[in-house]
């Protein structure tokens, strides 16, 4: 409980130097540098491939500033299907091989599913408008508009898989099966996706080659905007790791430091503690949730998530007096 | 792991043979499926025709996911999992046992749904080896994958409302070339052109209706899904 309080008074910057504990999902001096410099980058590219992509390269001849988009939907859509799943895929695999077992994987393959399906979405989104402008219809039974809308689908899944409770290991055991599965299913669906449109309808109106003459401004604008997004990919991937990290910590030492707080209380208030103590495990033996009980109230937080940050200083105010 | 396979699969077909869940409820929902297509879709026997593989094998997948749910909610119960852990069984060989036991299931469900699609819809057959081949091997990866789905949500409050959400998606692949190759076959006289060009992998062309690469298809999808349950299966098993 001690090192709870001086992690949350050094972050509270009272007293920076205090905690002996280094607070999780903290970065060395250096990552958070590189971290810093990709994310500046990331930044700054995006805005480059903005003003180049609306300002500087000129309209095309048969799409006028619908080619724009090109600036952005391949980018997109390269890191959502290639980068995002792939990285997930091997973090999976390696999670699963057990000389390469460690919680880093799992978080690595979370967050790259995770912010690979708002690249994914992304990828809907932009294509979706370009086809209701170029080909008239807001969809397409195309063959990769409909592999790329069935990897959508198959990594909300893991995503709900992954967001039912359980225990970290078994929960990292789960999603690492579950990713294999959908990474060996992308590339059958994409063939039996390809083979169902060219065997259903020889000539496609709907050709998903547009004939785009590119510039040479326009060929550096589009390389720009790969780069850019592959970077803002990484920079979001690190935050989102690091976030991820702090939630596998407070999973962890929040019911530590809840236990310990209510041992702590029952010590102190004696008799009348542990009475306090013996209704409550009734309360859980009958089906109550935690965050029901009376002692853990100081939380405020339904599902009990963010009680850790709370509790201690409510236990400093219950001791106190 | 082949004798531990036979083991479990007779363990599960036992199960079902006493208790008949699958007979008396997977059953008769996969053919009000095939009914209540011909309803949304009207009378029109055209209609119905040029449908019926796509909705054959959309029943197939609604009620494989029913199979799957039964064939471990029998797990679920009695502490069973880890009875079948304490007997020493070979994970891969649970694996294999329990994807055979659901593969018979869904065999016989298709069966009666083929019948019925031939009785309700008036479908006929023109090549009995595209239809039988594309069963088996569709049966074979749908019961793989749905077995390694259906273990991982074993133990989850939520299995009911995840495990279609999981399952469908990845098994789409089957429902596609499962159609077309049905569509090769049965003389709906749609799509009996529809052979891939020059890519009939599985050999003589028409012996299989020409439906063949989509039968390829099919069992590349099952080699998949059966090897990496194979593989894999122990640390499912270990999750649980």
């Amino acid at each position: 409980m001690t090192g709870i309080s001086n992690g949350v008074t050094a972050g509270s910057g009272s007293n920076p130097g205090l905690g002996p504990r280094v607070p999780p999902g903290s970065w060395s001096r250096r990552t958070t540098w590189i971290v810093r410099s990709v994310g500046l980058a990331a930044f700054v590219g995006v805005a480059a491939t903005v003003w180049l992509g609306l300002w500087v390269t000129p309209p095309g001849e048969t799409m006028g500033n619908l080619v724009r988009l090109v600036y952005v939907h391949p980018a997109v859509a390269w890191i959502a299907l290639y980068v995002a799943f792939g990285t997930v895929g091997i973090a999976s695999a390696l999670w699963l091989w057990p000389r390469t077992r460690s919680s880093f994987f799992d978080r690595l393959a979370a967050s790259a599913m995770e912010v690979g399906t708002v690249f994914t979405g992304l990828t809907l989104v932009t294509g979706s408008i370009w086809g209701r402008t170029t080909w008239g219809v807001w969809w397409a039974w195309d063959a990769r508009l409909t592999s790329t809308a069935l990897l959508f689908v198959l990594q909300l899944g893991y995503l709900a898989l992954r967001r039912v409770p359980s225990e970290p290991d078994t929960r990292a055991r789960r999603s690492a099966v579950a990713a294999l599965v959908s990474a060996l299913d992308v590339p059958i669906v994409h063939f039996s996706v390809l083979w169902w449109r060219t065997l259903h309808q020889q000539a496609t109106v709907l050709t998903p080659t547009l004939s785009v003459k590119i510039y040479g401004s326009m060929a550096w604008t589009m390389l720009l905007g790969f780069v850019a997004f592959t970077l803002l990919f990484f920079w979001m991937l690190a935050i989102r790791m690091r976030s991820a990290a702090i939630e596998d910590y407070l999973d962890e030492a929040g019911l530590d430091s809840v236990l310990e707080e209510r041992w702590a209380e029952g010590g102190v208030l004696g008799v009348g503690g542990r009475a306090v103590h013996e209704a409550s495990v009734e309360d859980l033996e009958t089906g109550a949730r935690a965050g029901d009980l009376p002692l853990l109230r100081g939380g405020d937080a339904p599902d009990g998530r963010e009680a850790p940050g709370k509790v201690p200083v409510e236990a400093g105010r219950g001791v106190e007096p | 792991m082949w004798r531990d396979a036979l083991l479990v699969a007779g363990k599960d077909l036992r199960i079902e043979l006493r208790s008949r869940v699958v007979l008396n409820q997977v059953l008769p929902f996969g053919v009000l499926v095939l009914v209540l297509f011909a309803l949304a879709l009207g009378p029109g026997r055209s209609t119905l025709l040029q449908a019926a593989p796509g909705l054959f094998w959309v029943a197939v997948l609604f009620s494989s996911v029913l199979a799957v749910q039964r064939s471990f909610a029998i797990e679920a119960t009695d502490g069973t999992r880890d009875g079948l852990r304490l007997a020493g069984l070979e994970p891969a060989g649970v694996f294999l046992g329990k994807a055979a036991a659901v593969a018979v299931q869904l065999a016989a469900l298709e069966i009666v749904l083929g019948a019925g699609v031939v009785f309700l819809y008036g479908a006929g057959v023109r090549s009995l080896w595209g239809v039988t081949g594309a069963c088996l091997l569709a049966t074979l990866g749908l019961a793989a994958s749905g077995t390694i789905y259906g273990a991982l949500a074993v133990g989850l409050e939520v299995r009911e409302t995840l495990l279609p959400f999981l399952l469908l998606p990845v098994v789409a692949p089957v429902l596609l070339a499962g159609t077309r190759a049905w569509q090769a076959a049965l003389s709906t006289g749609a799509g009996s052109a529809g052979s891939l060009h020059g890519a009939g992998f599985l050999g003589g062309a028409g012996f299989l209706g020409g439906g063949d690469p989509w039968i390829g298809l099919l069992a590349v999808f099952a080699a998949v899904y059966l090897s990496l349950g194979v593989l894999v299966f122990g640390s499912i098993e270990e999750a649980a």
